[in-house]
């Protein structure tokens, strides 16, 4: 979210003499370098976010929801890989991956709270929270709309690799669609993500073939990492009813309506990795509710607390 | 009424000279007009100055200091000053203008070629990218790939097998 400057309980360094930073040899001769938003940054200003006609507001808002919550906890899984990567040009690959899903984020979460406020938590009164992490931070997990898939343990570099070829096969086909949305600040973003996540979606491809094609242990590993993402899949394409409604306004996209392409796009991969594709059964809902609607897996708990804990302990921060 | 026009038009110039020379808090040899990240520079009815970027990468952390770098330029210039962000058309490496490549160049970074187009599906690549590039310390063609991924998120990793240093390339987006 926004970058951190000051927090209440930060103490003031007013008090020491210059020569005691050892950071000053750093700042050059323009230090505005290192001032960090230095105060509240919209994501949109500047941007139109008028709400296309034929559209319910609400309905927008959660569907801007759904779409971030699935790039905003993916990236929090993806950081969670900084300085365990196998080595450190995939440390900082997945760590360029997991910041393009997080702008991503912050963009949909700010036209979120735009389309309609009252999806934001409401804050102690004089907290200067803006909206988009008063979102990510201050929502509670059956509040989040992300798909399972984005949710559940990194496990191994393997079950990385394949959860992010499905994730990115899927994203990058939904954005191509959604680059035509009426709503101009969904359509820009994914303009903008489908030049970003073709770079996401080429190095999950070449990783799941590089694994396949590699030792017998690295192709195991790969197998057993596509079987553990498996089914969390038939989720990616089955719409809630917001989305079946805001692909109707021309706005958002019917999920249901890319699987056929990422289907095609998936059976390349496994035909040149010469890996079979899992016949797994998809992991269930509760009565028929799944991520869509705020269901989720235990895994995710764990995640909302890590990512969620220090932001919580001060809501008067400004950061 | 001629002159106040005169006056305002040399206002203006003045303003997109101060914007124009504001650098990338990245990569401080580019300006932000050299990145083509600054797309527009115009005067209120009142006077103030209003400045729109365009950010590089949805993520970019550099915006929020791009635009505060803006502002704080165009102040100390006399204008009142305030940044807007466009988020259409995307910003595309090929905004990258001939005095920006060629400073990325002379400070040893490999400028990008022409940003791929696609209509309809985009096919899924399994070879690294196909660029035609040198060394940017040697001029050697012999180059391979290390990272699509770099130090920030425009950039690609590459290293020259003639000269076997490591350098970084812009990456086509
Ligand atoms: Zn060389």
């Amino acid at each position: 979210m926004t970058e951190p400057t000051t927090m209440n309980s930060t103490p003031d360094p007013s008090h020491l003499p210059d020569h005691d930073s050892v950071y000053d040899g750093l700042l050059g001769s323009d230090d505005s370098h290192w001032a960090f938003g230095t105060d509240f940054e919209d994501p949109l200003a500047g941007v139109d976010t008028t709400v296309p006609d034929g559209v319910d507001h609400h309905d927008l808002a959660v569907y801007c929801l759904m779409v971030a919550d699935d790039a905003l906890v993916m990236s929090q899984r993806l950081s969670q890989w900084c300085s365990n990567a196998p080595d450190l040009e995939e440390d900082v690959a997945l760590a360029n991956i997991a910041l393009d899903l997080l702008g991503q984020a912050r963009l949909l979460l700010a036209r979120a709270a735009a389309a309609d406020p009252t999806v934001v938590p409401t804050m102690p009164a004089g907290s200067p929270v803006p909206p988009e992490d008063a979102l990510a931070f201050f929502r509670d997990h059956r509040d989040f709309r992300n798909v399972r898939l984005v949710e559940t343990d990194n496990g191994d570099f393997a079950v990385t690799m394949a959860r992010l070829l499905l994730f990115s096969t899927w994203r990058l086909a939904l954005f191509q669609r959604l680059a035509v949305s009426r709503d101009h600040v969904l359509s820009a973003v994914a303009v903008k993500g489908v030049k970003e996540m073709t770079y996401h979606r080429d190095y999950a491809g070449r990783w799941f073939l590089t694994l396949a094609r590699g030792t017998e242990e690295s192709r195991r590993r790969l197998v057993a990492g596509l079987a553990a993402t498996w089914p969390m899949r038939a989720e990616l394409f089955t719409a809630h009813d917001v989305e079946q409604r805001v692909a109707a306004a021309g706005v958002g996209v019917d999920p249901s309506t890319v699987a056929d392409e990422v289907d095609v796009l998936l059976e390349q991969v496994f035909g040149l990795s010469g890996i079979a594709r899992p016949d797994i059964a998809p992991l269930a809902g509760v009565q028929h509710r799944t991520g869509r609607h705020g269901l989720h897996t235990e895994s995710f708990s764990r995640l909302l607390a890590e990512m969620q804990v220090v932001a919580r302990a001060h809501p008067m921060g400004t950061w | 009424m001629a002159t106040a026009t005169v006056a305002r038009s040399a206002r203006l110039d003045r303003a997109r000279q101060v914007a124009a020379s504001v650098t990338d808090p990245e990569m401080p040899m580019l300006t932000l007009e050299d990145l083509g990240v600054l797309r527009d520079v115009e005067l209120t009815e009142e006077g103030r100055v209003v400045a729109t970027i365009t950010p590089t990468y949805s993520g970019c952390p550099a915006m929020a200091t791009m635009r505060d770098d803006l502002v704080r330029r165009l102040q100390d210039a006399g204008f009142g000053a305030e940044v807007r962000v466009s988020l259409h058309p995307a910003w595309s490496s090929d905004w990258i203008t001939p005095r920006g490549r060629q400073t990325l160049a002379d400070h040893g970074l490999s400028a990008p070629g022409p940003a791929p187009r696609h209509d309809g599906p985009i096919p899924l690549s399994f070879l690294p990218t196909r660029r035609s590039l040198t060394c940017p310390r040697c001029g050697s063609a012999e180059v391979e790939v290390t990272s699509e991924f770099g130090p920030t998120a425009c950039r690609a990793l590459y290293r020259c097998t003639t000269c076997l240093e490591p350098f970084e390339h812009v990456k086509e987006i």
